[in-house]
């Protein structure tokens, strides 16, 4: 056929006049655009009623005010409850990430019984009654043995009822080694029973202070109740000052009014150069320090020596100029810091690095708390009190039978509370103890929200004491490094499926008490540790049952809150708002009745660290983030978002040194280098920074998790597998704040 | 469309005021976005030019050396530009209309569903705060429990932004209504990152409402935005004492006066 052009172009023509009149582009143009916002693999959250259920996060000591928003039933979104009296609203970044937690697959879904070797991560899935037929049994041939002291519990919290519980249990089965995991609580209590010979917790009243001398806190890491801190520290601006004394400009140096480089580990004596000044420039609070203070003047003792007061020890040892030789401080400073510390309104010296997840040396814990007592900021507006434990636990003692008596006979583990320095809980100790079999081989092990293979530091060493322990048992509701080394895991209830009683948030002022109550039902197939407990003591049978007479959990809680259970209920939170902190005449339950300077002139000095300047010529500390999450939860995937290239990246963990450390040792930023202490060593990238102390090398804590999921695992280092612990030999506390270390380019 | 003036007299202008003193850079509003937002996540997010974060935290540092060193850091979310006639600069160069300036509410919208991913946007915001999703969104087991209905799930292809949890908007507008209200409380429409700042770094409101705590905060003699010399006209606000802050707000003056001499 030919085509001519009259006859291509009427072809052309209808082609294009039948193009538009036909449907068939525009219906294809239509489906296009639909097919395209038909996105049928991304979810579509289904939607319901709404609602909001209260509670209170118990991630952390805080004691923050939760609103969780619910659809349905499921928990969608955490939210600060605004009023609140701890965070009015705000809440932090780990709070924020509960529901990840919650559902997340780092979750231990059920009991599991240990297949493989011992972290190995092989599990036997099984259900609630062989679980506790298995914890009854061994408990019970341990008991049977004559062995009921060589059972232990490490757990978060000593306060409320689920420790109180864990406390009782081991009491009617035959030990006393309830042992709490190490933070500056440690080193505040102690400091308060010595000094001031109440057993009592810190409370620090931040928002009517107008001077906060910190000797490393975090005010805006996370020290004490984080978000309580967090809105001090906003509420002071303007009205009052922050120093911050720490060997690196951490976030709280940097919003501080005043960042003071220190060397790492010399607070204590820059401390007392500051009472050197205040004493000579006579700044301290005469009417506290002549009346109410013991020790403070040199005094002749019963048999006729003279007594090296507290005042004449200080001026004889802290001289500014050698103070300053330790510390790195110039004396002007220290000068000028003591004079404007001491001429305050309402001052007050803050102890513990960081989080204050390390106790420090009682030498240390003791000269800050000297400062508050030489500006007589004691139990005052603005000031440190000491806040009594809560009261609201009163069971009768716990019955014991012939076993339970010679258990309770036997030595602690730890040595702790043997002598009037010595602290509660001394659980560094039970590494040493559970490697050396001495004073006794531990034959079982609780742990309840503590992760002590991850937190503890010499990591190593800490694995090694629990592979000589034949039993341990974990409740934890995560996969955490602990849980993964345990033999059995018991998961407890995760904060948002229970019932729990949490006792004054740290560093919060005036005695209280919150309730978390359940936002969402169990997810998985969890048990109450209380109910655990309970039920293991109905199983052994005798005075142990005697001792747990309630029906479950729930029941127990009920009835000791007593009064307070609907009340709690409505409002979440009781405070003692009546509370006054008890005047200077009746604060103090020393021997003298008065605060004791001399306790701390009594004892040791500064706790050096592990290795030798020789090899080791730097220094390696520790550092602490909120983004950083350390403790017995690690990060979330949200949190670890968040975290800077400068800190990790793809898998590396950045050290922080400075630029004149770098250059020395021909270290350039970003590049890799080869970090060594006596504990180990490992690959790290270098982030060459102004703000850090020169000779220190300052890694963050939080990184190096071996268990969680993809999002966490593997990523950096554990900063605490490469720092050994160091004893205070006063105290007994782990409280080493570093290790020597080296830096070699890799 | 087009009776655009009317609706200048009636609009608000939602912005913010942020305190760069009070600000302690530990990340709770970007969590908080990254929660109310259905944000996703992924295995490593150390590179941070594909991480999607509406709400980001810069660390800033004065360059000085040690003992003189300081940082401070800055929360940026989307600044919510309103350039003459409500030409920001990512809805001028959007082909798709996938994003548009508000006169209600003065906030620029991202619709997903309209966007194609061309990234003309993403190239146009002087603040890189347009984040494009380079991969479908996958969650652990488990974690598509927490999603919210209120804001959708993106895929792979699109750009993505701060919203001024525009969805928290549309809630209060409904209650106010239902309530019989005409005005919506300050309190009562608040962003996600606002409400979570444990420090109270935060202030959401109208910037036009002098009842609003913004209002005042925005005529803070401290207060700077950012880049503001392009004419962007920013809904973000910044307060500070620190002097080398305010100057990093522009961080092109330093070249400037390097160039000359």
């Amino acid at each position: 056929m030919k085509i001519d052009r009259r006859g291509f172009l009427s072809l052309g023509v209808g082609a294009a006049a039948g193009i538009v009149v036909t449907p068939l582009p525009w219906k294809l143009t239509d489906d296009l655009s639909i097919w395209t916002q038909n996105w049928p693999w991304t979810p579509v959250p289904a939607d319901g009623e709404k609602a909001y259920a209260k509670s209170v996060c118990s991630l952390c000591p805080g004691g923050c005010g939760i609103s969780v928003r619910k659809v349905e039933d499921r928990a969608i979104k955490i939210e600060g409850i605004e009023g609140h009296p701890v965070n009015d609203g705000g809440i932090c970044i780990l709070g924020l990430s509960g529901l990840q937690t919650l559902y997340g697959p780092t979750r231990v879904k059920q009991p599991l019984m240990r297949s493989g070797n011992r972290g190995e991560g092989r599990w036997q899935k099984v259900d609630w009654d062989t679980a506790l037929a298995e914890i009854t049994k061994r408990l019970a041939e341990i008991r049977k043995a004559g062995q009921a002291h060589t059972v232990a519990c490490v757990a978060g919290s000593d306060q409320g009822t689920v420790p109180q519980l864990l406390k009782r249990f081991l009491a009617a089965y035959g030990s006393s080694n309830f042992i709490r995991t190490p933070s500056i609580r440690d080193s505040y209590e102690l400091a308060f029973k010595t000094m001031q010979g109440s057993e009592a917790s810190a409370g620090f009243d931040l928002f009517n202070s107008d001077f906060v001398l910190s000797f490393g806190s975090g005010v805006i890491e996370g020290w004490g109740s984080p978000v309580y801190m967090f809105r001090a520290n906003s509420e002071l601006r303007g009205k009052g000052k922050i120093v911050q004394i720490e060997p690196r400009l951490s976030n709280t140096a940097a919003k501080s009014d005043k960042w003071v480089p220190i060397n790492p580990g010399t607070e204590a004596v820059l401390a007392l150069g500051l009472a050197h000044e205040i004493i000579k420039e006579s700044l301290y609070n005469k009417e506290f320090v002549e009346k109410y203070a013991a020790g403070f003047e040199s005094w002749e003792d019963a048999k006729g020596q003279k007594q090296k007061g507290f005042k004449d020890w200080v001026l004889e040892n802290y001289w500014p100029a050698s103070v300053a030789n330790i510390t790195g401080v110039k004396p002007a400073v220290i000068h000028e810091l003591a004079v404007s510390f001491a001429k305050a309104s309402k001052p007050v010296a803050l102890c513990g690095r960081g989080q204050g997840n390390t106790p420090v040396s009682l030498f240390e814990s003791m000269a800050i708390h000297a400062l508050n007592a030489l500006v007589g900021n004691i139990n005052q507006k603005g000031g440190i009190s000491a806040v009594p434990f809560a009261d609201y636990i009163n069971w009768p003692k716990a019955p014991a039978d012939a076993v339970a008596e010679a258990g309770l006979q036997q030595p602690r583990i730890d040595g702790a509370q043997s002598d009037p320095f010595a602290s509660r809980y001394l659980l560094n100790r039970v590494v040493n103890a559970a490697e050396s079999g001495k004073p006794y081989a531990l034959q079982a092990l609780l742990v309840w929200e503590a992760d002590p293979i991850y937190t503890l530091s010499g990591s190593a060493a800490v694995k090694a004491a629990f592979d000589k322990i034949p039993f341990v048992v974990s409740f934890s509701s995560h996969m955490n490094e602990t849980a993964q080394y345990a033999d059995l895991i018991l998961p407890d209830h995760f904060y948002l499926e229970r019932y729990q009683d949490i006792p004054t948030p740290l560093g919060m002022a005036v005695p209280s008490i919150s309730l978390s109550r359940p936002v969402v039902k169990p997810q998985f197939d969890t048990k109450y540790t209380g109910d655990v407990l309970i039920q293991v003591a109905k199983g052994i049978g005798g005075n142990l049952a005697e001792a747990m007479p309630w029906k479950d959990y729930e029941q127990c809680l009920k009835e000791t809150l007593g009064d307070h259970w609907d009340k709690l209920n409505a409002k979440g939170m009781l405070i003692a708002e009546q509370y006054q902190p008890p005047a200077w005449d009746k604060a103090f339950k020393t021997a003298s009745g008065k605060f004791e300077f001399c306790a701390l002139t009594a004892i040791g000095e500064t706790v050096s660290i592990e290795g030798d300047k020789e090899s080791y010529p730097l220094t390696l500390i520790p550092y602490d983030s909120m983004r950083l999450a350390n403790g017995f939860i690690g990060d979330p995937p949200f949190v670890i978002k968040t975290v800077s290239d400068r800190i990790l990246k793809k898998k590396d963990i950045f050290v922080e040194i400075n630029p004149e450390t770098a250059k020395q040792y021909g270290l350039a930023d970003g590049k890799s280098a080869v970090l060594e202490t006596p504990r180990g060593s490992a690959r790290v990238r270098v982030n060459v920074f102004e703000g850090i102390v020169p000779g220190v090398i300052a890694m963050p804590r939080g990184l190096g998790h071996k268990a969680y999921d993809k999002f966490l695992a593997g990523k950096g280092l554990n900063v605490n597998e490469f720092i050994g612990s160091v004893e205070d030999p006063v105290s007994g506390l782990d409280a080493a704040w570093g290790i020597r270390a080296k830096l070699t380019i890799a | 469309m087009k009776n655009e003036q009317g609706h200048h007299k009636t609009g608000k202008k939602y912005g913010m005021v942020i305190d760069l003193d009070k600000c302690t850079g530990c990340g709770a509003c970007m969590v908080a976005c990254m929660a109310e937002n259905n944000v996703p996540f992924k295995e490593d997010e150390t590179n941070k030019l594909d991480n999607i974060m509406w709400m980001r935290v810069y660390r800033m540092s004065n360059g000085k050396p040690f003992p003189d060193a300081d940082i401070c850091y800055i929360p940026r979310p989307c600044m919510h530009c309103e350039a003459k006639h409500g030409h920001s600069p990512c809805v001028s160069v959007c082909p798709a209309t996938a994003t548009d300036y508000s006169h209600e509410t003065g906030i620029v919208s991202q619709i997903y569903t309209r966007c194609f991913g061309c990234r003309y946007c993403m190239a146009a915001c002087p603040y890189h705060a347009r984040y494009f999703n380079w991969w479908d969104p996958v969650w652990p087991e488990g974690m598509k429990n927490y999603l919210s209905p209120d804001v959708s799930p993106r895929m792979r292809g699109v750009v993505e932004k701060c919203s001024f949890c525009f969805h928290r908007y549309q809630l209060a507008k409904d209650k106010a209504l239902t309530a019989g209200h005409r005005e919506i409380e300050e309190s009562a429409y608040q962003t996600a990152c606002t409400q979570a700042c444990p420090a109270g770094a935060i202030t959401f409101g109208d910037l036009d409402n002098p009842k609003h705590a913004v209002y005042k905060l925005k005529h803070d003699p401290r207060a700077f935005r950012l880049l503001e010399r392009l004419g962007t006209n920013p809904k973000v606000y910044y307060v500070t004492d620190r002097e080398w802050v305010r100057w990093m707000a522009d961080n092109y003056q330093d070249q400037e006066q390097k160039a000359k001499g």
